[in-house]
């Protein structure tokens, strides 16, 4: 049976993405840093889908600690999936370091940390499929989030040249731009119904394009052209925008 | 998130602050940010058992604990759906103890609501197979309670409308199956004293209900197609089902995407259930092997179909007069028929004896059927509620949205100490809903 690590295991983008997966019979690696919480969810699969689950214990933010991690997993898993991420909050991170600083790590600098390690193996295997989970807010700065953008956009980056790299040796490394998802890290946020994903269509588009070995999938098809448009808009008319 | 929030008979419609939780540490944290909050399940409740001004939502608390498939135990957080839970189950030879007729509600729900099926005279309702349950009060704590642990609180909270807390988890019995199929006969009965004496002659089946005609007058009065069914045994199938006797085939849904106008149900749709349930049965009795859905979830096939009654919505009428009321099922029956504004199709069952607190069930009659929103339509239901309360009867909350608190107060006769109980666990009243303010169960603070 095939595995799937997924790093960053207790968002309702995490649980979706295990339980389609497990559905497909992959066995599940379950990484975060409080796994006490994921025991649930762990029994869930494997009563629901009769496949194997466990738990591994992973901060995103001790980046030295992630070779040591890597290496005490049971098994080298054949695809590994990024999913943590913290959003934080733009205002206080524009004060307040620790903020910015736990946004900065969290979105890029621990990302780039752990699959770092994971791309090394994965090449010298030659073998294996990595995921990225980034954000349209990575594709261009905005007042209200630039932080947590900024480092999307480098993770973003990252990714690109990653599969770049790893393309010739066979690995292949999918980035994924959701848009916005129905998750309790958005609800208290008033989001566009039309435009607002459930987790469960996220973890469909996952599951599809890694079949497909996708490059970049934006979850509902339109952010790509919200996003081009977002895009094109001249800087001078862009830094006047409240947005 | 701020919403617009109603439930399945789009009646009442509210503006509502909705949250999540998927650890219990959450919603501790909720309850105690939140004073007046109400736990929602899938919302299939019809009218405004589970809206308030804050809601829980445990949809996302939805985690399977256990499953002993040597036994038939399960234990479940409390926002997974029963279908989820056939899903797992069935393939491995257990069926839910109890159904309501829609597979998309909540086991918290269904503890709340304490649901029964077609098999109430036989096998009870949904409390008689648990085993225990958590339930987190009004201060955040997580208590264990069931029929010999804290059994005020567990009889309180079964049929209590998520009164007493939240409930967080349950662990109740399954029932064994040998196949996914149901061995149904279908018999047409000519009025309603004709399926009343054949509900009697049946009454051994484990499963039974009658779809009975709510507009026809004179000697047809109350002509109804009584439904009875057991699981089939695999040599009840055909060759073809008896291949993989515990997995159906997979099939489509359909679903109604908008409000219809609402006179489409009343008119276009309501002739083609009368055709397809009367003309169709042109034989006297019918025997057949059907896969376990079609039988239970006859409505499930049609996603959304209460949109099909329009944006004023509808509300579900439910009631249950004790056994010796024959008489007073006829009465009301003919009210109903007389004023030729509930639904063509009424679904009438027959349930066993129960103890309960609040639970709705007991030993009788009940009949259920939409009435879609329209004026003068409340006044009428008062009157329903009149007769239904000299009939000694009484009616369910779950698909309550108009009650007045009068009837509820007298037509349950655990009422007062179910408010008792509540005060006690549900300390300083944080959980509160529409229904339980309109009740006067959770009265407003001068
Ligand atoms: C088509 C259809 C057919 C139906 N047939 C039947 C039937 O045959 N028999 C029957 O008994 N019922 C029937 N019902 C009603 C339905 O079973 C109940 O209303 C059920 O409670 C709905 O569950 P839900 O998860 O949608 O909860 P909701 O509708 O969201 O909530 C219902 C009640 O449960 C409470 N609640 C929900 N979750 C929790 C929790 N975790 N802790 C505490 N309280 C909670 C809510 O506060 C509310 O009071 C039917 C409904 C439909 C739509």
């Amino acid at each position: 049976m095939s595995s799937i690590l997924i790093l960053g295991a207790s968002s309702d983008m995490a649980v979706a993405i295990a339980r389609k997966f497990a559905k497909e019979k992959y066995n599940i690696l379950l990484a975060a840093r409080n796994t006490a919480a994921l025991e649930a969810l762990q029994q869930d699969l494997q009563i629901r889908f009769g496949v194997n689950a466990t738990l591994h214990a992973f901060d995103a933010e001790r980046f030295d600690s992630h070779a040591a991690f890597y290496r005490s997993l049971p098994l080298q898993p054949d695809i590994t999936i990024s999913v943590f991420g913290y959003l934080g909050e733009q205002e206080k991170a524009q004060q307040d370091w620790q903020e910015a600083a736990r946004i900065i790590h969290t979105n890029y600098t621990g990302a780039v940390a752990i699959l770092n390690v994971v791309a090394e193996d994965y090449a010298s295997r030659k073998k294996g499929i990595i995921v990225g989970i980034s954000s349209v807010a990575g594709e261009r700065g905005r007042q209200s989030n630039y932080i947590y953008g900024s480092a999307k956009a480098g993770f973003t980056a990252y990714l690109s040249g990653l599969r770049n790299r790893l393309f010739h040796t066979g690995v292949h490394v999918m980035s994924v731009q959701p848009g916005f998802v129905y998750t309790r890290m958005t609800e208290h946020l008033q989001l566009p119904a039309l435009l607002t994903a459930q987790p469960e269509a996220v973890a469909g588009a996952i599951w599809k394009g890694v079949q497909k070995k996708k490059n970049t999938i934006y979850v509902k098809w339109f952010w790509r052209y919200i996003m081009l448009i977002i895009k094109t808009i001249p800087e001078f008319i862009f830094k006047k925008l409240k947005l | 998130m701020e919403k617009r929030l109603s439930n399945w008979g789009n009646y009442p419609v509210i503006s509502c602050e909705e949250q999540a939780f998927t650890q219990e540490d959450q919603l501790q944290d909720i309850i105690h940010r939140q004073p007046g909050t109400i736990a929602r399940g899938n919302g299939r409740c019809y009218g405004d058992a589970s809206l308030g001004i804050h809601s829980i939502s445990t949809l996302k608390y939805d985690k399977i604990l256990a499953f002993d498939d040597e036994n038939g135990v399960f234990e479940c957080q409390s926002g997974i759906t029963l279908d989820q839970i056939l899903d797992v189950i069935v393939p491995k030879g257990w069926f839910l103890p109890v159904t309501p007729g829609t597979k998309y509600i909540t086991i918290g729900g269904a503890v709340a609501s304490d649901v029964h099926g077609k098999n109430h005279h036989v096998e009870g309702s949904f409390s008689n197979h648990i085993i225990d349950m958590d339930v987190v009060n009004g201060e955040g704590q997580t208590l264990t309670c069931s029929p010999s642990r804290d059994a005020d609180l567990f009889w309180a909270t079964c049929g209590g409308m998520g009164l007493t807390g939240v409930i967080t988890r349950v662990m109740f019995r399954l029932k064994a199956i040998d196949t996914a199929y149901i061995k149904q006969k279908q018999i047409k009965a000519r009025n309603l004293d004709e399926v009343i004496r054949l509900f009697e002659e049946y009454k051994d089946y484990t499963y039974s209900m009658a779809w009975i005609d709510c507009l026809k007058k004179g000697d047809a009065f109350g002509r109804s197609i009584l439904i009875v069914g057991e699981h089939a045994t695999p040599e009840e199938l055909n060759a073809r089902q008896r291949q993989s006797p515990l997995s159906l085939p997979a099939k489509k849904k359909l679903s109604i995407p908008f409000n219809f106008p609402s006179f489409v149900l009343n008119t276009f749709s309501v002739k083609a259930f009368n055709w397809l349930y009367y003309n169709k049965n042109i034989r006297q009795e019918i025997n057949n092997v059907v896969p376990y859905e079609p039988f239970f979830y006859p409505l499930d096939a049609i996603l959304h179909w209460n949109r099909g009654y329009g944006k004023a919505g509808f509300v579900q009428y439910q009631f249950v007069l004790p056994l010796e009321q024959k008489e007073g099922l006829a009465t009301i029956l003919r009210r109903i028929s007389d004023k030729g504004w509930g639904s063509f199709l009424a679904v009438l069952k027959v349930f066993g004896r129960q103890e309960s607190l609040i639970s709705f069930p007991m030993e009788g009659y009940t009949l259920a059927l939409d009435f879609p929103v329209r004026k003068g339509l409340f006044p009428f239901l008062d009157e329903l509620d009149e007769l239904v309360l000299q009939f000694g009867g009484r009616i369910y909350l779950s698909k309550d949205a108009r009650m007045k608190r009068e009837i509820f107060w007298q037509s349950y006769p655990g009422a007062t100490r179910f408010a008792e109980i509540v005060r006690h666990y549900n300390a300083g009243q944080r959980f509160r809903s529409l229904q339980s303010d309109r009740l006067q169960i959770t009265p407003v603070a001068e």
